[in-house]
């Protein structure tokens, strides 16, 4: 579903992602992992299409489409959701108003129609409930005053509303408390199945006892140093990250 | 994004096309261009004005040949030639109209085209209009189901033949014509306008709108309207406008008088969507218009909402006299202004009664290289005891080559008045459209998204029939301002 091969990407003249190479298949949780600075932001980024990263060599095949070369909402529409570490609040802008206009741009794309108000409301109320979301938030303005746990909850809410192929997690677990961690958490897994696969993008372990991942890869100076099963995020748990940098600095 | 990023792809952008900037053709019956004592006596004739009507004119025009135009705003304005204007154009035929079936199907047909239709079956629902065309009202629909209430909803040509003497207590009362240069000269050369009378204890029953459409070249529109509200009445009125694309700048200096009696409530609206000029700023109105209303009475109320999306220049100040105790005076406003648009617009409060209020709410948007300025007086007289203000002033900037710009002024006599002012500026985020963007939501519809979130609570006063309209508007004028 998801190849990428040899990302090379930089902004404003520094190179962050050095030739990585991904293979997500349908229904796959891949988790990938890294020290600070390593590039997993900037993964994220690159694969939604923020404008001020730039792609300098590099493919990226969504489904059998040239991801690069969709317009970001474009790519949204095809079905890749991010997840932001940062959800950005619109003043004004209901959750709810969002939504709809969101899901019928998408519906627009694929030439239908319109969803029904009627349909959209059942749709929304069967989803909150499947995320545990609070009522009162769809009526509130996008993220506005919302809590740190809130937007996070949010943004898998908008997830399971707007039905990706592919889930992109960019730190979703950082400053949530252990009760909003579990909360996110049980929301993205109700919504993995056979054919969605998710990126969950992390720093910490502790996200992968709740999302338990199908693979682990630690990313370093903007490529992937290493794959492995769940147990590698126990193992960099234990040993921190210093190993891996070691590792790779006596094979360079 | 840096900034050359983000003005490369606002250059690249090309704002939409001014829907409404078709002309009709028609024959017209005009004045000779210029302005004189003869052409006011030849508006006035065209009128068949009485002869108190016409001394007034004339007063008001020698007043305005010793004034000078105004140069204390905040843009750019290259003087006008007031010579080189035509002061009358009507559609030629127009006799007596005493039903539509005489009025001219092109001229029908040009209200159709704007979404106002005039014919009994298409009507509004709900909403009565009255059609003004360059200089004259078309047709006011519902004007029997009005009459059966005693709501006088006319052309105020009409109203100076069927109710003089209501005209004349109440014609510049509010705007005298000696209170500034352009109310000086609509006092002289106005051709036609609206004018309303809700009797005592009457809720009109349905909302009353003008619509302005001018057409011909090289004219102006001098409209006036005049409202006025009995005791214990309510009425809500709304106006719209629109003008063809031409490439000279066509002025446009009305006057709007609200008069509320006790406990009475006016509340006025409007879409005002003119042409802005093309992208480059050729073309576009002048729009340099008096508005004003008068809390005669106690407890009365007067809300202003404006949507202003259009015109070259926006230039006016929607204001309150809240001479009433307890009176209550509102002002919503959402000005966009794109591409070389300019405004300068706000509000004056002024408090003159006991426990009298007041409420700003100002929304500004500036896109592409286009600046937009509140300016916004509250005034408590000295025996204006406990008066309340508060104001709450936002301006939201598109891009990086826009201007906005606040002056607040408060004049404050009396030391039992309470006066808030808040003010915010804020930038529609990249971060904003790209969170759009990455949930499907194109750019023009995220800025359309988020402008409207922003102007809410003045859009939240309009009334239903129009917000949908306005909400699609704001969207529409600031296509194309940001990447």
């Amino acid at each position: 579903m998801l190849s990428i091969k040899n990302l090379k990407a930089e902004i404003e003249g520094k190179k962050i992602l050095n030739g990585l190479n991904l293979e997500v298949k349908a229904g796959e949780v891949h988790a990938i992992m890294g020290p600070n600075g390593a590039g997993k932001s900037t993964l994220s980024a690159v694969l939604a299409g923020r404008a001020d990263y730039e792609v300098t060599e590099g493919t990226v095949d969504f489904d059998g489409k040239d991801l690069l070369e969709l317009s970001p909402e474009d790519r949204a529409r095809e079905g890749v959701f991010l997840a932001f570490q940062y959800p950005i609040e619109i003043p004004g802008v209901s959750n709810a108003n969002f939504l709809k206009t969101a899901i019928n741009e998408k519906r627009k794309y694929q030439g239908l129609e319109p969803m029904e108000a009627t349909d959209f409301l059942k749709m929304m109320r069967e989803k909150m409930e499947l995320v545990e979301m609070d009522k009162s938030l769809t009526s509130r303005s996008l993220n506005e005053g919302f809590s740190g746990g809130e937007k996070k909850r949010n943004e898998i809410f908008q997830m399971a509303m707007l039905e990706p192929k592919l889930g992109i997690l960019d730190e979703t677990d950082s400053g949530l408390d252990i009760d909003a961690l579990r909360l996110v958490s049980e929301g993205v897994n109700k919504l993995r199945n056979k054919e969605r696969s998710f990126i969950v993008i992390t720093h910490y372990q502790r996200l992968l006892d709740y999302i338990v991942p199908d693979f682990v890869h630690v990313l370093y100076k903007g490529r992937i140093v290493k794959s492995g099963d769940a147990s590698l995020a126990k193992e960099l748990e234990e040993k921190g990250y210093d190993w891996i940098k070691q590792e790779v600095e006596a094979n360079s | 994004m840096s900034d050359t990023q983000e003005v490369d792809i606002i250059d690249q952008v090309v704002s939409q096309e001014y829907k409404y900037g078709f002309t009709t053709d028609i024959e017209m019956d005009s004045a000779p261009m210029g302005l004189s004592e003869d052409i006011v006596r030849f508006i006035s004739a065209k009128k068949n004005e009485p002869e108190w009507m016409l001394e007034w004119r004339l007063k008001a025009y020698r007043y305005w040949l010793t004034l000078e135009e105004p140069n204390w705003q905040n843009f750019k304005l290259a003087p006008i030639d007031y010579q080189k204007i035509i002061y009358y154009a009507a559609p030629k035929e127009k006799i007596k109209l005493d039903s539509l079936d005489q009025v001219d199907p092109e001229l029908l047909k040009t209200f159709e085209k704007l979404g106002i239709s005039l014919t009994e079956q298409k009507r509004l629902t709900g909403v009565a209009v009255d059609a003004v065309f360059d200089s004259v009202s078309i047709a006011t629909t519902f004007k029997d189901q009005l009459a059966e209430k005693g709501v006088i909803f006319c052309a105020i040509s009409e109203a100076l033949h069927e109710h003089p003497e209501l005209v004349k207590k109440y014609i510049g009362s509010v705007v005298p014509y000696t209170d500034n240069y352009f109310s000086a000269l609509n006092a002289a050369v106005f051709s036609d306008g609206s004018f309303v009378y809700i009797p005592k204890g009457v809720r009109c029953p349905m909302e009353l709108s003008t619509y302005f459409r001018i057409n011909a070249e090289n004219t102006g529109q001098f409209e006036r309207t005049l409202i006025i509200a009995d005791d214990n009445s309510y009425v809500s009125y709304l106006e719209g406008c629109t003008a063809p694309m031409r490439d000279e700048n066509q002025l446009h200096a009305a006057v709007v008088e609200l008069v509320a009696m006790e406990k009475a409530e006016i509340k006025y609206s409007t879409v005002q969507n003119w042409y802005p000029g093309d992208k480059d700023g050729k073309g576009g109105i002048y729009n340099f218009v008096t508005k004003r209303g008068s809390c005669e009475g106690a407890h009365s109320k007067i809300s202003w909402t404006q949507v202003e999306t259009g015109s070259a220049i926006t230039w006016k100040y929607p204001s309150c006299i809240l001479k009433g105790d307890y009176s209550n005076g509102e002002f919503f406003s959402v000005a966009v202004t794109n591409n070389m648009q300019q405004a300068d617009t706000g509000t004056k409060m002024i408090h003159i009664g006991k426990n009298t209020k007041s409420r700003i709410v100002s929304k500004g948007i500036s896109a592409g290289k286009s600046h937009n300025t509140y300016r916004g007086l509250v005034k408590v007289n000295k025996k204006a005891e406990n008066a309340r203000n508060h104001t709450q002033c936002d301006s939201m900037l598109i891009g990086s080559r826009s201007g906005a710009h606040t002056f607040p002024y408060l004049e404050i006599s009396n030391n039992t008045a309470t006066v808030e002012h808040e003010a915010s500026t804020s930038k529609i985020g990249e971060d904003q459209i790209f969170y759009c963007n990455q949930r499907g939501i194109g750019t023009e519809e995220a800025i359309g998204l988020i402008v409207n979130g922003f102007c809410k609570e003045v859009l939240n006063q309009l009334p239903m029939e129009f917000a949908v309209e306005a909400q699609k508007l704001l969207a529409v004028s600031l296509e194309g301002s940001v990447g």
